[in-house]
């Protein structure tokens, strides 16, 4: 790490690296810097003037998140001076601001309103009319709304275009108090990340189109999770509202935001990730359904899981085969390797690599795998992208082999299989979390929860192990699959007897060999990396 | 007689034509730097010479020249600053208009000295007839052998640019100047890292203003010494002093540093006009704290006008008589900076705006006496804040006025009508 430096804030000392600024260190000190323009993920704007602190020895007050700090340094951020310029600074960001905070949907998580209680509280001298901007409440792109009079100008959002997606849709036009941020003439914000633009935006300049007056933040809660688009495992935190389901019409997750990892997403995260989280309440499987004289109907849980289990006893392993999915955990895909390969030894088990390999990528986040969890797949079951199947090799292979009973776990088989199965009688039993076509011409479907309903892990494109929580109950009567296999081997009598995900994940541990290096008791919550 | 080294050749016929520079000695002191003399020895007599930037700053021209990096691997660039929009500020235009091949000389020496092969010249975007005339005179320079590759045979290459400006006061600061010329809006960049380091494309860069560029030729030839020795100490050389207002002479007056502000108003620009008592000065360009009539007993150079509580800044000088509303003066000013903020940051972009508001409310009669405190509060609120000077610049005159002439602004205020119209 190299030498530290010594450097005084508000009386404190402090070991810092050099080249960090004062913000950076007093923020890593727990000592807060009010700050808008500045965005540890966006190079440095100083705009804002909000961070505005002592330094000894300097002529004026200084920028703390441009100030590089300087050994010996002494820094008061609590003086009547700062506290006097903070509150001007802030004042002056609120002459022009329409101050109407109960029809704004920022409000609540509003930079304004946080920094007025704790560094505002003036009296307001202002008294004259204030500037109108051109453009109130308009769609700038699928995702965004601007709202200009509500914007600060801190120009976090220009930069995120021009250095983050380096798409540079956006600008600040005239100057002055005329200043107006915007998209360029002719254009609409036009890149795969727009919804990180309404996270930094500090203020409800820039808001959320989808998630606009659906319900106010005060009433949600939120958890830590892995969001499951592609392989990148951006960090985020799934927001859903406990208080009022009346009004969300039975929805529960009404928006993901990214958490910050370093190793993994920085800051952001992609658009098809961050509005994909419908899928979470829609078109859910909730319970189990068997198909009789052409036509699916529910059946109790116990019923379809007996069902399942006389299916397995019925059909040989040689004439089985179970598509395996790389949206399942880790936990899950291991008790799935226990029940299927070491009990039910079975050998025609896949992982379909229809969407794989979608060619649809980019430089920062977005990855070609649209599952999370395919090094997970390749490190618990051994496998090599060699060995994945393609989805339109399956007709031939049940034809080869003469299955006659196929599982598959959330695949949408191709028309042809589905019209083969349906022909040679071939038993489709379908495990997932939403419907498909699939799902609604099988046999036997037996519901699973989604992740966000469960406590898990992934491992990324870069090998690196992340792990999960959730607060969300599983809808209806589904389970993760670990608890599902778990249960169906009790029924066929050699059970495996997992007590809890916590015995699963430590069983796994220490069995899966490329998991060797990790240390349940010490876990990076940024994640770890494994071999594969 | 003052020595004259900037409007020497402005009573001469065609002086903006090489050939009459030449005649009288132009680009001698240009072959003279570049044949026989090293960068080093320039710079000493630069150093020495107390040239002290005339763009405003008044910061040592040596000292400036000296921070640029050696061995970067990267190019240096020199940028002549001929912006010149400040309110009362006209002194440049004359020197590109009568003598555009003193300054390209001393751009030569200036390029040769800080080890440039580039420079530019911004002109702000009004100065057509000044821009047309510039680019003749480097093109006469280019054909001569003065500019282009191996100038007189020392296989020194410099090539020389004029860049044009769009109407913007604010690319006049030295780092909105190099992000216009880069093609971007014109908004100033935060210091550090300072220009010297990390200018222009991100190279090593001199800004410097005209008249601080024209002063080089003539410290070439007659030495450091002698320049410093014309004004008082810490002061060197002359100054163009462009007075404006009302007087029954405004124009630009070349002077030794520390010349008298009340001879140049009585003498040079002929007095008070219609024989009117002075009631103020605003002695360095719109920018810096108005003086009253009885402060004015001072000498024209940075540090006596300090001292007097303002700043020498460009040297316009803008005279005010008895008849002049203080209230209203204000109000052109305040009008100018909110118009020529750039925006970006918080105190100047809002402050400058909620000014204008209220002066222009107690000019329409709807004053209120605490308005004069709210303007106080909001420039103290700007001052010093800022990411660059045009804050100050914006809050100083308002601090300045309000201290020297609070009674007007509160009977303004209070009875709704000027006190002295
Ligand atoms: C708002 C603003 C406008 C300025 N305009 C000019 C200008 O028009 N010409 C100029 O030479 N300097 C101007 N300056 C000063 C420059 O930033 C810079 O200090 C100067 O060009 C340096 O040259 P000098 O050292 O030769 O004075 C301006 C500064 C500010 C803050
Ligand atoms: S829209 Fe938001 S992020 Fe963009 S400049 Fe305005 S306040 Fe800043
Ligand atoms: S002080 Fe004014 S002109 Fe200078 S950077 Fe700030 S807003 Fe722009
Ligand atoms: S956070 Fe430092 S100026 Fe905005």
């Amino acid at each position: 790490m190299g030498e530290k430096i010594k450097i005084t804030i508000n009386g404190k000392e402090l070991l810092a690296t050099p080249g960090k600024t004062i913000l950076q260190v007093a923020e890593e000190n727990g000592i807060e810097i009010p700050h808008y323009c500045y965005h540890p993920g966006l190079p440095v704007a100083g705009n804002c003037r909000m961070c505005l602190v002592e330094v000894e020895g300097a002529r004026k007050l200084q920028t703390a998140c441009s100030t590089k700090i300087s050994d010996g340094m002494v820094v008061r951020t609590n003086t009547p001076q700062v506290r006097e310029t903070v509150k001007q600074v802030l004042e002056f960001l609120l002459i022009n601001h329409p101050l109407d905070c109960p029809v704004c949907d920022q409000a609540g998580e509003c930079g304004l309103q946080d920094y007025y209680m704790v560094y505002g509280q003036y009296d307001p001298k202002f008294i004259e009319n204030k500037n109108k901007k051109s453009k109130k409440a308009t769609p700038i792109g699928k995702y965004v709304m601007l709202d200009q009079e509500r914007c600060i100008l801190c120009a976090r959002c220009v930069r995120f275009t021009r250095f983050i997606t380096k798409t540079e849709e956006l600008g600040i036009f005239n100057r002055g108090d005329h200043s107006e941020l915007d998209v360029y003439p002719g254009k609409e914000l036009n890149n795969r990340y727009t919804g990180n633009l309404v996270d930094i935006c500090p203020v409800g300049a820039l808001t959320c189109r989808d998630f606009r007056f659906q319900c106010r933040v005060w009433y949600l809660e939120e958890f830590d999770s892995i969001c499951p688009g592609c392989s990148r495992g951006c960090n985020i935190k799934i927001y859903y509202n406990p208080h009022r389901p009346h009004k969300a019409e039975g929805k529960r997750v009404l928006r993901f935001k990214p958490r910050p990892n370093l190793k993994v997403n920085r800051y952001w995260m992609c658009d098809d990730g961050r509005y994909g989280y419908k899928f979470i309440d829609e078109n859910r499987i909730m319970y189990p359904l068997l198909k009789e004289n052409g036509k699916q109907s529910e059946i109790y849980y116990d019923e379809a899981l007996k069902k399942f289990a006389d299916y397995l006893k019925e059909n040989i392993p040689d004439r089985v085969i179970y598509l395996l999915s790389a949206n399942s955990t880790n936990e899950e895909l291991y008790v799935t390797k226990k029940f299927f390969v070491e009990n039910y030894e079975l050998e025609n088990i896949f992982l379909p690599a229809e969407d794989i390999f979608t060619g649809d990528k980019d430089d920062l986040l977005i990855t070609e795998d649209k599952h999370p969890n395919t090094n997970g797949v390749k490190a618990i079951f051994n496998i090599l992208y060699k060995d994945f199947i393609k989805l339109d090799e399956l007709r031939e292979m049940i034809e080869r082999k003469s299955i006659s009973l196929l599982i598959v776990n959330r695949h949408e088989l191709l028309d042809e299989v589905l019209e083969y199965v349906r022909e040679n009688n071939v038993k489709l039993v379908y495990l997932g979390t939403n419907f498909n076509k699939t799902a609604k011409v099988a046999d036997l479907v037996i519901p699973i929860s989604v992740f966000a309903e469960k406590e898990g892990s992934f491992i990324n494109v870069d090998k690196l192990f992340q792990m999960f929580t959730s607060r969300l109950e599983p809808l209806g009567v589904s389970v993760p699959e670990w608890v599902l296999f778990n249960n169906l081997s009790e029924i066929l009598e050699y059970p495996l007897s997992y007590s809890s995900y916590k015995t699963v994940l430590k069983q796994m541990i220490s069995e899966v060999v490329g998991f060797k290096n990790i240390d349940l008791n010490n876990f990076d919550k940024y994640g770890e990396m494994v071999e594969l | 007689m003052s020595v004259k080294i900037l409007t020497k050749h402005f009573g001469i016929k065609d002086s903006h034509k090489i050939n009459v520079y030449m005649k009288n000695g132009g680009y001698k002191q240009a072959e003279k730097a570049l044949k026989e003399m090293k960068p080093e020895e320039i710079l000493e007599e630069v150093k020495k010479s107390n040239l002290r930037g005339r763009g405003g700053a008044g910061f040592p021209t040596g000292l400036k020249w000296s921070f640029v990096p050696k061995d970067t691997g990267k190019p240096v660039y020199l940028c002549v600053n001929s912006d010149e929009s400040e309110p009362g500020t006209f002194k440049d235009r004359h020197i590109l208009e009568k003598d555009p091949h003193m300054l390209i000389e001393g751009i030569i020496i200036t390029s040769y000295t800080i080890g440039a092969n580039e420079a530019y010249i911004y002109i702000r975007g009004e100065y057509y007839p000044q821009a047309i005339r510039l680019q003749e005179a480097i093109e006469e320079a280019y054909q001569k052998g003065f500019l282009g590759e191996n100038i007189f045979g020392t296989g020194y290459k410099l090539d020389l640019k004029i860049y044009r400006g769009a109407g913007a006061y604010i690319c006049g600061e030295e780092t909105a100047l190099l992000e216009s010329i880069e093609g971007k809006k014109g908004k100033p960049r935060l210091k550090p890292p300072f220009p010297a380091a990390v200018g222009l494309y991100d190279c090593p860069t001199v800004i410097n203003n005209v008249e601080t560029i024209a002063d080089i030729p003539t410290i070439v030839e007659k030495g450091g010494e002698w320049f410093a020795s014309l004004g008082p100490e810490r002061n060197g050389g002359t100054k163009l002093f462009a007075v404006s207002g009302h007087v029954n002479k405004p124009g630009v007056y070349e002077h030794e540093m520390g010349y008298p502000l009340m001879k140049l108003i009585n003498e040079d620009a002929g007095g008070i006009l219609d024989g009117l008592k002075l009631k103020a000065v605003i002695p360095g360009g719109s920018s810096v704290p108005i003086l009253r009539a009885e402060e004015c007993d001072i000498n024209l150079d940075y540090d006596s006008v300090m001292k007097a509580g303002s700043m020498l800044g460009s040297g316009a000088v803008i005279v005010m008589s008895e008849k002049t509303c203080m209230v209203k003066a204000l109000s052109r000013l305040i009008h100018f900076y909110k118009d020529e903020s750039c925006g970006q940051c918080t105190p100047c972009r809002e402050g400058t705006g909620w000014m204008l508001k209220i002066i222009n409310r107690i000019i329409a009669g709807k004053g209120r006496k605490e308005d004069v405190d709210t303007l106080y509060y909001i420039a103290k609120g700007i001052m010093g804040h800022t990411v660059c000077p045009l804050g100050d610049a914006a809050a100083m005159p308002v601090i300045s006025f309000i201290n020297k002439f609070r009674d007007e602004f509160e009977y303004y205020a209070i009875n709704k009508k000027s006190m002295v119209e």
